[in-house]
């Protein structure tokens, strides 16, 4: 084969791939920009003239609740979540690598079958749990779950980690008379911190992409978060909105695609390292 | 679901050792140590696990074979959820071959997709990192409303794709108001997403020893060949632990399905699948009972699924560590 084919066919494949693939997002960013009457009957996928009042539109938000309130409500309940998830799943990955008690293998095994389980099994009794504490529609159980580890997969991620690490500085630790809770601490923690860090991120990504959850438990317009918003900003607008609905659609990725660029070379890396979804 | 997750990524690094529960160093123990600060540690998890995990499972057990609408107390009914579901519901069944059709499509395109481009990046040299992080970033906005917002409007009547298709001749008209087709948008949508599995892909191919092809190539195989008896051989255990991953989550695909019909699940149940239907069932219909007797369908399900494919594993699968690697 020709030599200057063989080296550049696989770049111009990836580059076609690359086209292909951003060009969805690419769409969102010209039709947020785009006048009404253009945006159903050009093909084009620059606007003809930047619309940026698709944006002010977009800031005003929904039912009178601004887009800076529900950014604030998404950020609050997406940080809950992140500090609750890495604290209790570091505590429990803590004990299931390192501690030795009795049932360790039965809890750690029940830890890992729950990876596997539908979250719709346990969701109808969860709301009633939650219905019945009078915690529907406020963001309890939206952030209350994750500092009680419930999801297993951050639990496994840092238990496999916390395996990687050498033992022989908690062991000298424990010579000079550390504790598990001072060992704990001031030894592992530091050193579990690139799974530390991947558990915030998964954390923020999914809790502020999250619909199912958020639409079950949350029903007042001032408690809403973005994506809710969204969604109801699609309900009450026409085809004619489409340009303020896509404004909006931009402005609730935002921080995730803000995120992903900080964040990307711990996130693959992460992702490959604990055969991790996204 | 122990084996697989440990061991599928094939030694992609320290940080995947099978677990030890009590671990190798139980026999060097000299002095007993105290029990109770392990349980200080799992006091969080524990109480997650019973409160939220534990009872909830055994409430919508109990549930399913009750008649309940969050307001009244639940009524025993026996089976009858079970037998109405599986013998008298049209909709129930519509909603099964849905996800099915989705899974069975999505799932094998996703990840074939996901190894072609592991492959293709494996071999790119320079920018590599680039597209890495590039391919992988629609895995990271495919699940928010916002990209599926995007996807009903390029599939919708007037939309891009219908007018691609139209300039090259082929008038497949709207796809999301076309009960044929509206499925394939939510299967497009996800194949979209194949930067998750290919970075798990391409993580496994950088393992594999490089002399393994040396004395393929000395033997004088073709690249086809050494494709064949070396890289697919040595990455199944990983794509076995993609294809457990991935036909689990894709079961439970609720968002796309939602915001592409407008909640709706249409057109004439087109896109209502699984999770849609129980949603539907439980919260809009309030019909809790027989959502929890889905739910529990879903379960066994997925736990049947998984199992066959643990089954069958055992001779497609090839663990290169288990031979004193």
């Amino acid at each position: 084969m020709n030599l200057a084919v063989r080296r550049w066919a696989p770049h111009t494949l990836a580059l076609l791939g690359l086209l292909v693939l951003l060009y969805p997002l690419a769409w969102l960013l010209a039709t947020s920009l785009k006048p009404a009457d253009e945006v159903v009957t050009s093909l084009d996928l620059w606007p003809s003239s930047l619309e940026w009042s698709n944006y002010t539109t977009a800031l005003e938000g929904v039912s009178g609740v601004t887009v800076s309130r529900l950014l604030g409500n998404t950020l609050l309940i997406a940080g809950g979540a992140v500090l609750g998830n890495v604290l209790s799943c570091s505590l429990a990955a803590y004990a299931f690598a390192r501690l030795r008690f009795r049932m360790s293998k039965v809890m750690f095994a029940f830890m890992v079958a729950t990876l596997m389980l539908p979250h719709h099994v346990v969701l109808i009794p969860q709301y009633i749990i939650f219905n019945q504490l009078g915690m529907v529609d406020t963001y309890w159980p939206l952030i209350l779950p994750k500092f009680l580890a419930t999801e297993a997969f951050f639990v496994f991620l840092i238990v496999q980690f916390m395996r990687g690490l050498p033992r022989e500085l908690e062991e000298s630790a424990r010579i000079d008379g550390c504790g598990p809770f001072r060992t704990y601490l001031s030894i592992t923690l530091p050193l579990t911190r690139p799974a530390l860090i991947t558990t915030a991120i998964f954390t923020f990504i999914w809790t502020w992409n999250d619909f199912f959850t958020q639409m079950i438990y949350l029903f007042a317009p001032e408690k809403f978060t973005i994506t809710l918003a969204l969604r109801s900003f699609v309900d009450q607008s026409s085809t004619s909105a489409y340009g303020p609905m896509f404004a909006m659609s931009v402005i609730s990725v935002l921080p995730i695609v803000l995120f992903f660029f900080v964040f990307q070379r711990y996130l693959v890396q992460g992702m490959a390292t604990t055969g991790l979804k996204g | 679901m122990s084996t697989v997750s440990t061991r599928a990524p094939a030694g992609a690094d320290r940080a995947a050792r099978p677990p030890e529960p009590g671990g190798p160093k139980r026999r060097r123990r000299v002095r007993r140590e105290k029990q109770w600060p392990a349980y200080v540690f799992l006091t969080p998890w524990m109480l997650g696990a019973a409160v939220l995990t534990l009872v909830p499972m055994a409430v919508s057990l109990y549930l399913s074979f009750t008649d309940y609408n969050l307001f009244e107390a639940p009524r025993w009914v026996g089976l009858r959820n079970y037998t109405e579901m599986l013998t008298e519901d049209p909709r129930y069944w519509r909603s099964v071959g849905t996800t099915l059709l989705y899974v069975v499509v999505a799932v094998p395109l996703k990840l074939l997709l996901a190894l072609g481009a592991a492959m293709l990046l494996k071999n790119l040299g320079r920018g590599r990192s680039f597209y890495r992080s590039a391919f992988y970033a629609p895995s990271l906005l495919g699940a928010s409303m916002t990209v599926a917002l995007v996807w009903r409007a390029l599939f919708n009547d007037g939309g891009t794709v219908p007018d691609l298709l139209g300039a090259i001749g082929i008038d497949s008209g709207g796809w999301v108001g076309d009960p044929d087709l509206a499925v394939f948008v939510v299967v497009l949508l996800t194949v979209w997403q194949f930067g998750a599995p290919m970075v798990i892909f391409l993580a496994g191919l950088q393992q594999i020893s490089p002399d393994l092809y040396e004395a393929a190539a000395l033997d004088g195989a073709s690249r086809w060949r050494q494709f064949v008896s070396v890289t697919v051989p040595m990455l199944s255990p990983v794509v076995f632990f993609n294809l457990v991953l991935e036909m689990i989550q894709s079961f439970q695909v609720f968002t796309p399905a939602f915001a592409i019909s407008g909640g709706s699940g249409g057109p004439a149940d087109s896109t209502m699948f699984y999770t849609l239907y129980l949603y539907e069932r439980g919260f809009t219909a309030s019909h809790m009972g027989y959502a929890a007797a889905m739910a529990w369908l879903l379960l066994i399900a997925i736990g049947v699924v998984t199992l066959v494919l643990f089954r069958t594993s055992r001779s497609w699968v090839f663990y290169a560590d288990e031979e004193g690697r």
